[in-house]
């Protein structure tokens, strides 16, 4: 259930972002998912995406500085209420969050990629409260 | 292993000896070949029988940089053009360059301190030399060619840059000493940890120098490239590189005195400084017949200790260069040394060595950047934890130099990596 998704240090500075998008376009890498978390001169890029292993070796060879680190992904119907539900079980089992982005699919169902300081710990207060979670061949597989 | 045991150990007081009459022949010389010394020395009222010790060189002019510049090209030659046999320069980044002029007994000489400084750092015949400063005008390329030679060893005159060569021709001609600058090792080190080559080398040492680098920046080198790294000090101005070598225990550079003497002034009162205090770093040469300098202040900070060094050399050391005037950057009102940068980067461990420092004057104050290339094993996926590691930097630097700079976290390689003297400021103040 563990999900691998790579992180990317950016400066701020055009066309860094194209550059990478390009790297990873070329190679046939598509991207499922991502976020970016920025501060005034650097930036973070946080991407889900087909061949992690693959794109971290294109990337570094080109330069740039990659990650990878674990996630866990969490599928909830696009229905008010259902994300607090799950923030909840996480909340009691003692799991914080360092961060969290979500996407929706065309099935109808949100994704919720949560990035935990204890990941095992995330999976297994989720799974024995029955929430679903995503498995990482499904992520990758658009 | 010793290269020249009876120069190199001598008892300290027939090295004075000698440094006493060499002293009052270069003084002959000058006097009587260069019109510039001369006219110094008249000025002064100091004529060659004034000098009779080393304790009477206070008596003696300064030189300083802007006089080799007026001189230009062979004005402080002391020999005739038929006897100098080699032209160097230095690179002039400013105005005219500097020239220096070799006799033929100079050159034996340069090549002779040169042998020293390899076999204090345990090479002999038995190695081989990939020699990566440029070849030129400067001093570096051909001042280490013809010591490997003198040594004996077999000599690969590279030159700088083309690193794709370089990292070839070591694997194949299986070298085993590198000479060029830190920063250069630096690159080369990467590029080799890149390309996953490092066992198939035979390199075991290398002699870096020509640019100011810190011990952080040698155990950096050292772990890399899995060398040992010595330094070597040298100036256009007195010879080139060999005028101070490392010894396998590099605890200070042994100085060539008994061709270059030493002394520490401070560089405000020009008085001499008390023994093992820090000043500036001022040399005569004392055997050179091409262009002997008297009393060259070469504008770096250092300090030396007299003791026996435990390699047994008897010889002078000087500390690892502690700044540079020419370099010292007045920001704020406050002194601050690329050099300190340097060291607060390298204790971090989570910060590459790659600087580079911006000051500029915005709204009639100077502003500080300084921007660090973030190391790929220590980038973390958290952004909080990475501005921790920039705080961190500028809470250092603050209290190291005494100033706020303000650090700038940027990708890998996204600093200019030079061949040569490494580039690490740019001041776009306009205050002159």
């Amino acid at each position: 259930m563990i999900i691998q998704q790579l992180s990317i240090f950016l400066e701020n500075k055009t066309g860094r972002l194209t550059e990478v998008t390009q790297v990873l376009g070329q190679a046939g890498i598509n991207l499922s998912a991502f976020s970016m978390a920025e501060s005034s001169d650097f930036g973070i890029m946080r991407v889900i995406l087909s061949d992690p292993e693959k794109a971290q070796h294109l990337l570094t060879e080109k330069g740039f500085t990659v990650t990878l680190s674990d996630v866990v992904c969490l599928r909830v119907p696009n229905t008010p209420g259902t994300l607090s539900q799950a923030l909840l079980v996480l909340s009691e089992a003692g799991v914080s969050i360092e961060y969290m982005y979500a996407f929706a699919r065309k099935d109808d169902a949100a994704l919720v990629v949560i990035r935990a300081n204890d990941t095992q710990r995330c999976i297994d207060a989720l799974q024995s409260s029955n929430l679903n979670l995503v498995k990482a061949s499904e992520m990758y597989d658009f | 292993m010793i290269w020249n045991e009876s120069s190199e150990c001598m008892r300290p007081d027939e090295m004075r000896d000698l440094q006493n009459k060499r002293l009052r022949t270069t003084v002959e010389r000058v006097y009587h070949n260069s019109t510039f010394y001369r006219s110094r020395m008249q000025e002064m009222g100091v004529s060659p029988m004034d000098i009779e010790t080393i304790d009477d060189l206070v008596k003696l002019p300064f030189t300083v940089k802007t006089d080799l510049r007026d001189q230009y090209p062979f004005g402080l030659f002391s020999a005739p053009m038929s006897e100098i046999v080699r032209l160097h320069a230095s690179s002039g980044t400013t105005g005219k360059p500097i020239v220096a002029g070799y006799t033929r007994k100079d050159l034996g000489t340069w090549s002779e301190v040169m042998a020293r400084t390899f076999a204090a750092g345990g090479c002999s015949r038995n190695d081989i030399f990939q020699i990566a400063y440029g070849y030129g005008l400067f001093t570096g390329g051909l001042g280490a060619h013809y010591g490997a030679e003198m040594l004996g060893a077999s000599v690969i005159p590279i030159s700088a840059g083309n690193t794709e060569k370089q990292i070839q021709l070591m694997t194949d001609f299986g070298s085993t000493a590198l000479c060029c600058t830190p920063s250069y090792a630096l690159y080369l080190a990467e590029a080799i940890q890149e390309m996953g080559v490092r066992d198939k080398l035979k390199l075991r040492c290398g002699f870096f120098g020509a640019e100011p680098w810190t011990e952080e920046m040698r155990r950096e080198i050292e772990n890399k490239l899995k060398i040992k790294a010595f330094d070597i000090f040298g100036l256009t101005e007195i010879i080139g590189p060999g005028v101070a070598y490392d010894c396998e225990a590099q605890s200070g550079m042994h100085i060539n005195e008994d061709h270059f003497l030493p002394e520490i002034i401070n560089p405000q009162t020009l008085q001499p400084v008390a023994p093992g205090e820090i000043g500036e770093l001022v040399f005569t040469t004392i055997t050179k017949e091409g262009m002997p300098v008297i009393r060259y202040r070469t504008k770096d900070l250092t300090s030396l200790t007299y003791e026996t060094c435990s390699c047994g050399r008897t010889s002078v050391r000087m500390h690892k260069i502690m700044g540079r005037s020419d370099d010292m950057l007045i920001i704020r009102g406050v002194n601050v040394f690329p050099s300190q940068i340097e060291s607060v980067l390298l204790e971090f461990g989570e910060a590459a060595p790659h600087y580079h420092i911006f000051v500029d004057r915005a709204n009639n104050t100077d502003t500080f950047e300084v921007h660090v290339e973030v190391r790929p094993e220590n980038f973390s996926d958290d952004l909080s934890s990475m501005l921790n590691l920039r705080k961190r930097i500028e809470a250092r630097i603050q209290s190291v130099v005494g100033i706020h700079a303000q650090v700038k976290l940027v990708e890998p390689r996204s600093i200019e990596r030079s061949t040569g003297k490494a580039k690490r400021v740019t001041d776009n103040r306009k205050l002159y």
